[in-house]
């Protein structure tokens, strides 16, 4: 089975962010493989385990994103390939990522995508059901299981909370939410091995896309950090006096009655 | 000169940090509770290859010089070290020997599973007459035919329960004194082996260290570890090889508790002001930085003579003793900054202290060092 994995590098929100000149100040972040995608490697992983076939995982960024990619690739990747847009002078977003992963995945053979459900930065989940939209191949997003026998696939999704099964046939595009799997750890070896496992940069403009095809088509306006929490508050008293004060709290603090 | 470690090693030392942060570090506590690793915690390090840090990669390890197993070390460091030790012992003085001195054959037959994790190592030198006076050995082994036969006991063996296979010294010649002493390779399913009672510690709690017993114990000529009569020599380079090690784990546990601290130090407020504007507490901080620093610097030091084919006799014992009296003033001050909570059990502060003290004593006390120390000292100015 070929399976192919489109990854996104964003910055760990577990981590201290800060925000320089209206953006994501860089050199403070860490970066890290979007925690979603880490869950469609490891599903792509295991399927090979079980299908046989091969594992390529792609991205859409400049040169530091090798890094998330070599870490993918020592979690047992096959094949990397980053689609480098360092030289792109035009805004990109959702819409651009997507028509660019589109404009290369229509040149590759796979019977399945697999993608997160979206990415822990900005929170979209637009760019692989647009993808799947563009390559007209089935979608299902926010899977927690799934079985793939022959052609067909049995999914098991997570919608708010409850499980829906969906039966459908390869090729597909999936998008993983968390309990899929648990993604293992790169091993030791795997990460001496990775440096040794193909690793393919393609500009952009090879994929036969002009830049007024992926200009963005929306446009940030403000970027802020949320407001600080402050400390929560304990109520004192016996349980009357502490009831008559939450509702005085909740009419004339918070306002919500 | 260039400090820097290469893209690999800091790979690998990134992906042990999230490791040991996100799945050994929650289990602390249980570890310390129960003296005992969850076996998950165990599972999953052998599946990232931990198990192989000191192993060459035609064996199925990693590969990776001196500096780089201290920099993976110093990540190891960083969590409970009972978990620490279990995998110290292991890839440490229980592999090494194998390694350094093993034949074709024994490499072939023992590395890849130790590699794997599925053998676990460990070494046994120390026996109740044989402390510091390691050469006072009461086990014995005689030859008999393609066997040796061993008689004797060793106690405090790290790894005793756990492990597969043993690094063991024993005289094969009485009359021959430090040359008398083989080292072989046992393993626990050799009859006549067996593995005594657990020891009660005062920390590393879940590392088990026990006795071991040779009642004619049998064990195949092929196991002898390198020469015969060459023993001691084998278990001084055995012990040598581990010292950076020892201190690069020493190094991970000093930066975590200066972590810990720096994070307490400015949410803790005494006289309206975050401690760390006392400038007595600042102080102990500034301490503990600088001879982790110190520490630091002295470790990819040695590691990197040891890299570089020197002989590091005397800097490695120099190391040994500096990174444990340096984790020992550390975690002293550790608790100090963070007042009674540092001395509270539910506090993962108390036990970094209890665990910093037995690095003085094993793997040669601080006073034998120096005894090394000052002997290379008069070698070296007597020429
Ligand atoms: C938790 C733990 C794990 C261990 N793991 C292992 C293991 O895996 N394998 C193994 O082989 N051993 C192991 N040991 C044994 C350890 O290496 C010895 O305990 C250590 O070498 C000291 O020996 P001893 O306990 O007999 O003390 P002694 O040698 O009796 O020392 C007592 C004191 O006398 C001092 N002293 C002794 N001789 C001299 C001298 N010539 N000059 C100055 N001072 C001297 C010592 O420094 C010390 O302060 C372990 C011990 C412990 C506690």
């Amino acid at each position: 089975m070929d399976l192919i994995v489109i990854m996104k590098r964003t910055f760990d929100t577990e981590d201290r962010i800060s925000i320089k000149n209206g953006l994501i100040d860089e050199e403070e972040a860490e970066f890290i493989i979007n925690p979603y995608d880490e869950y469609a490697i490891e599903e792509a992983i295991l399927l090979r385990e079980k299908h046989g076939g091969e594992v390529k995982v792609v991205t859409v960024g400049d040169e530091e994103a090798e890094k998330e990619l070599r870490t993918a690739l020592a979690m047992g990747a096959d094949k990397a390939v980053l689609i480098d847009t360092e030289d792109v002078d035009v805004e990109l977003d959702h819409f651009s990522i997507a028509e660019i992963l589109t404009s290369y995945l229509k040149t590759q053979d796979f019977d399945m995508i697999l993608g997160g459900n979206l990415a822990i930065d900005d929170g979209s989940g637009q760019v692989a059901p647009r993808v799947a939209r563009k390559l007209d191949i089935n979608l299902v997003t926010t899977i927690t299981k799934i079985e793939v026998e022959g052609d067909k696939v049995t999914i098991e999704r997570d919608v708010e909370g409850d499980v829906e099964t969906v039966e459908t046939t390869l090729p597909v595009l999936v998008t993983c939410q968390q309990g899929l799997n648990e993604p293992r750890y790169p091993s030791l070896p795997g990460i001496m091995k990775a440096k040794k496992k193909p690793l393919e940069t393609i500009d952009y403009d090879d994929l036969d896309l002009e830049e007024e095809d992926i200009q963005a088509k929306s446009k940030s306006v403000e970027l802020y950090l949320p407001p600080e929490r402050t400390a929560g508050r304990v109520l004192k008293g016996d349980m009357e006096e502490q009831a008559k004060e939450l509702v005085e709290l909740l009419k004339t603090k918070s306002k919500v009655l | 000169m260039d400090f820097s470690l290469n893209e690999d090693i800091q790979f690998l030392k990134r992906n042990i940090r999230e490791f040991v942060k996100n799945e050994v570090d929650p289990f602390a506590m249980e570890i310390e509770e129960k003296d005992e690793i969850p076996h998950k915690i165990i599972a999953m390090s052998k599946e990232m290859g931990l198990f192989g840090l000191s192993i060459p990669e035609e064996y199925g390890g990693l590969g990776i010089g001196m500096v780089g197993k201290c920099a993976l070390y110093e990540e190891v460091g960083k969590t409970h070290n009972g978990y620490t030790t279990l995998i110290g012992a292991h890839t440490g003085i229980g592999t090494v020997g194998i390694v350094d001195m093993g034949n074709e054959e024994q490499k072939k037959k023992y590395l890849p599973a130790m590699a794997r994790g599925e053998k676990i190592g460990a070494f046994a030198l120390t026996e109740p007459s044989a402390g510091s006076h390691a050469t006072n050995l009461k086990t014995t082994a005689v030859r008999q035919g393609d066997k040796f036969i061993l008689n004797g006991s060793k106690h405090y063996i790290t790894n005793a329960t756990v492990a597969d296979v043993f690094t063991v010294m024993a005289i094969t010649n009485p009359e021959k004194g430090a040359k008398g002493i083989t080292s072989f390779i046992v393993e626990k399913d050799f009859p006549g082996f067996k593995v005594g009672a657990v020891e009660k510690k005062m920390g590393l709690k879940g590392s088990q260290s026990a006795e071991l017993f040779f009642e004619d114990c049998e064990v195949p000529i092929e196991n002898v570890l390198g020469e015969e009569g060459q023993g001691y020599v084998n278990a001084l380079k055995i012990l040598a090889n581990g010292r950076a090690g020892l201190a690069a784990r020493n190094l991970g546990s000093c930066q975590k508790l200066i972590d810990m601290s720096m994070e307490f130090v400015e949410e803790r407020k005494q006289f309206n002001v975050p401690i760390i504007e006392h400038q007595a507490v600042a102080h102990m901080l500034a301490e503990m930085a600088m001879d982790t620093e110190a520490l630091r610097s002295f470790t990819y030091r040695v590691a990197w003579m040891v890299d570089q084919g020197q002989k590091v006799i005397k800097e490695a014992a120099m190391l040994k003793l500096f990174g444990s009296e340096v984790y020992q003033r550390v975690a002293d001050k550790a608790v100090q900054v963070h007042g009674g909570i540092g001395y509270i059990s539910e506090y993962p502060i108390e036990r970094y202290f209890r665990d910093a003290r037995i690095t003085r004593i094993y793997e040669g006390t601080s006073e034998i060092q120096k005894n090394i120390i000052s002997g290379q000292l008069r070698k070296e100015y007597k020429k």
